[in-house]
């Protein structure tokens, strides 16, 4: 997040004031009471049990210890987990940049008649709740033996994430510069080229936060997964996560390391993605 | 002319497979949703046509009303309060503390309040889960340790404390999105206002009031309304959190819905409180789109 830099209004002679500090420290106060629980997650997943129940959730562990994190991890199978997550997000990602790019390329260049129409449809599709559309979901997967496969999944997100992708780049193509679609042309473009040769070179960068977002956002789907992907070897992260909080028989540390092992990757793509996910997020709240 | 007309035909083609795959993904899952919220049906055998029975039901149906009520909690907890203290923080950082400590600091603060937004829904629940747990949660832990005994209680599993609980957990999830909005809508603002205004003697609350809330107003709109629509759909915090226990205290209309499909075999009743909470998001939407589409004439 720090590569945005934010431009200062004012450069003003600073008052002597202790007001700053004050406002500073208030600051400090409220950043720490979000970042506490991030704090307690990392320090007991590194816990014993018995370091635990005598020392309580607050103190340093007195020896760093995996034992947690390699019990959630074999007992879950997370690397099986890891797999199904990122194969899922990455196709989603991959299909969906390409279905929204075929869909905005005939809305926001070719200007198809009743365009407007169908892009309200992408957008109110894109708000769609998932309630309404889950049991036929489930139901049609099932009809056409799909159920409890990464496939449908990868379907489903592809075209749910394309909804939003295709509003959101007929909008960046509809502004697209007609000199150098019509030069392109002139020369001899087909349309297959004109937006491989010509449009996706130039939006590259829309495109790389459409992959990001979608890959982000697919990964941390929670709802339909849960449903179509029952059986363990199919399951992803968070479904693996949550599903686990409701049994009993956890220990504290356990719980803590499961919780670090599902914070962990995204910390990860938090880290490679945070200039484009900055520009998007800035970019999507102007769109 | 003769190009445009030419370069505007056989765009058609191109919309094919994502229009075919749109069809079957949500056009045809949407209708037959409608269409079984008119029927009663297990999910197995014939549904059987019920006409508006299922609506008529859900407006007797006191489980209902009590998951919108406790959907207005979450409104409070993920609309109103974020957007607010969104608003204020923004504020702070980008007119104060970048001021006064520089960009980099304001920077840092704004990444750390946005931190939590980076988990997946259903993460956040398991962290806070934990830390809340009756026995070995993190939260009754420290207590004790500050010899608090009889503050500690079952914050998830009692009536009084779990929607309480689950607003606080939903306040610092969604913190960092308005924030992060609100920043990068202040940066299109011209400075020279600000210094105008400080000449003219307004004070720093004058100038929140009067020229940062006033001109990103469009960014305050995309909040509300984005927030607002995601409370209506939150589900993966409070099926790990709670499971809309105890009692119904914390139930959503998601998961209620969520509980007659798959676990009551109530499949025409589930359908029927989708359809409702798809009616009130599509009006939301629609507001969205002629408010924008009125912006920009």
């Amino acid at each position: 997040m720090t590569s945005l830099p934010l431009k200062s209004t004012l450069k003003k002679p600073h008052q002597a004031g202790f007001g700053r500090y004050l406002v500073l420290a208030a600051l400090i106060i409220a950043v720490l009471i979000v970042l506490l629980p991030f704090a307690i997650v990392v320090i007991n997943a590194f816990k014993t049990p018995t370091d635990y129940a005598s020392n309580g959730p607050l103190s340093w562990p007195s020896e760093w210890s995996i034992d947690g994190i390699v019990a959630f991890w074999q007992r879950v199978d997370y690397s099986q987990k890891l797999l199904n997550s990122l194969l899922i997000s990455a196709s989603v990602a991959v299909i969906g940049v390409l279905l929204s790019l075929l869909n905005a390329f005939a809305l926001g260049i070719g200007r198809i008649k009743g365009r407007v129409w169908l892009l309200i449809l992408f957008m109110v599709a894109n708000t769609l709740p998932q309630e309404s559309l889950v049991y036929p979901l489930y139901y049609l997967s099932k009809e056409f033996d799909l159920y409890n496969t990464r496939f449908v999944v990868i379907l489903i997100f592809s075209v749910i994430q394309s909804a939003f992708g295709t509003y959101l780049l007929s909008s960046v193509f509809s502004t697209f510069p007609k000199e150098m679609l019509e030069a392109a042309m002139l020369d001899g473009c087909n349309k297959l080229q004109l937006l491989f040769k010509i449009i996706v070179p130039v939006s590259r960068p829309t495109l790389s936060v459409l992959f990001t977002f979608f890959f982000i956002w697919t990964w941390n789907e929670f709802f339909l997964p849960l449903i179509l992907l029952i059986s363990n070897d199919r399951q992803t992260v968070p479904i693996a996560v949550g599903v686990l909080q409701g049994q009993r028989n956890m220990e504290a540390t356990l719980s803590s390391a499961s919780a670090l092992l599902g914070i962990l990757p995204c910390f990860i793509f938090f880290l490679i993605f945070q200039r484009t996910l900055t520009k998007g997020i800035a970019a999507g709240s102007v769109k | 002319m003769m190009l445009k007309r030419s370069t505007n035909s056989g765009y058609w083609w191109f919309l094919l497979p994502g229009l075919i795959l749109f069809v079957m993904v949500i056009a045809i899952p949407f209708l037959m949703n409608i269409g079984t919220s008119f029927t009663t049906w297990q999910g197995v055998g014939t549904p059987k046509w019920a006409g508006l029975d299922n609506y008529a039901r859900l407006f007797r149906d006191s489980t209902f009303w009590a998951s919108f009520r406790n959907n207005l909690a979450m409104l409070i907890a993920m609309t109103i309060v974020p957007t607010l203290l969104g608003l204020l923080l923004a504020a702070v950082l980008y007119d104060y503390i970048g001021n006064k400590f520089g960009s980099g600091t304001a920077s840092f603060f704004r990444a750390a309040f946005y931190l939590p937004q980076i988990l997946p829904v259903a993460i956040a629940g398991v962290v806070w889960a934990w830390i809340l747990h009756p026995n070995y949660g993190a939260l009754n832990g420290f207590l004790e340790t500050l010899g608090l005994e009889n503050l500690t209680r079952n914050w998830l599993g009692n009536r009084q404390t779990a929607l309480p609980s689950v607003m606080m957990i939903m306040v610092w999830f969604q913190l960092g999105y308005p924030l992060v909005i609100f920043m990068a809508g202040l940066q299109r603002i011209d400075p020279e206002i600000y210094e105008a205004a400080v000449l003219d003697g307004a004070s720093w609350f004058d100038r929140f009031r009067f020229i940062t809330v006033h001109l990103i107003r469009p960014e305050i709109f995309v909040v509300l309304l984005t927030t607002t629509i995601a409370s209506l759909k939150v589900f993966g915090q409070i099926y790990v959190l709670t499971r809309g226990g105890p009692g119904n205290a914390t139930l959503v209309p998601s998961y209620f819905a969520y509980q007659n499909f798959f676990e009551k075999a109530n499949v025409g009743y589930g359908a029927a409180i989708a359809t409702v909470m798809t009616l009130i998001i599509i009006v939301l939407t629609i507001i969205f789109i002629r408010r924008q589409s009125a912006e920009e004439l």
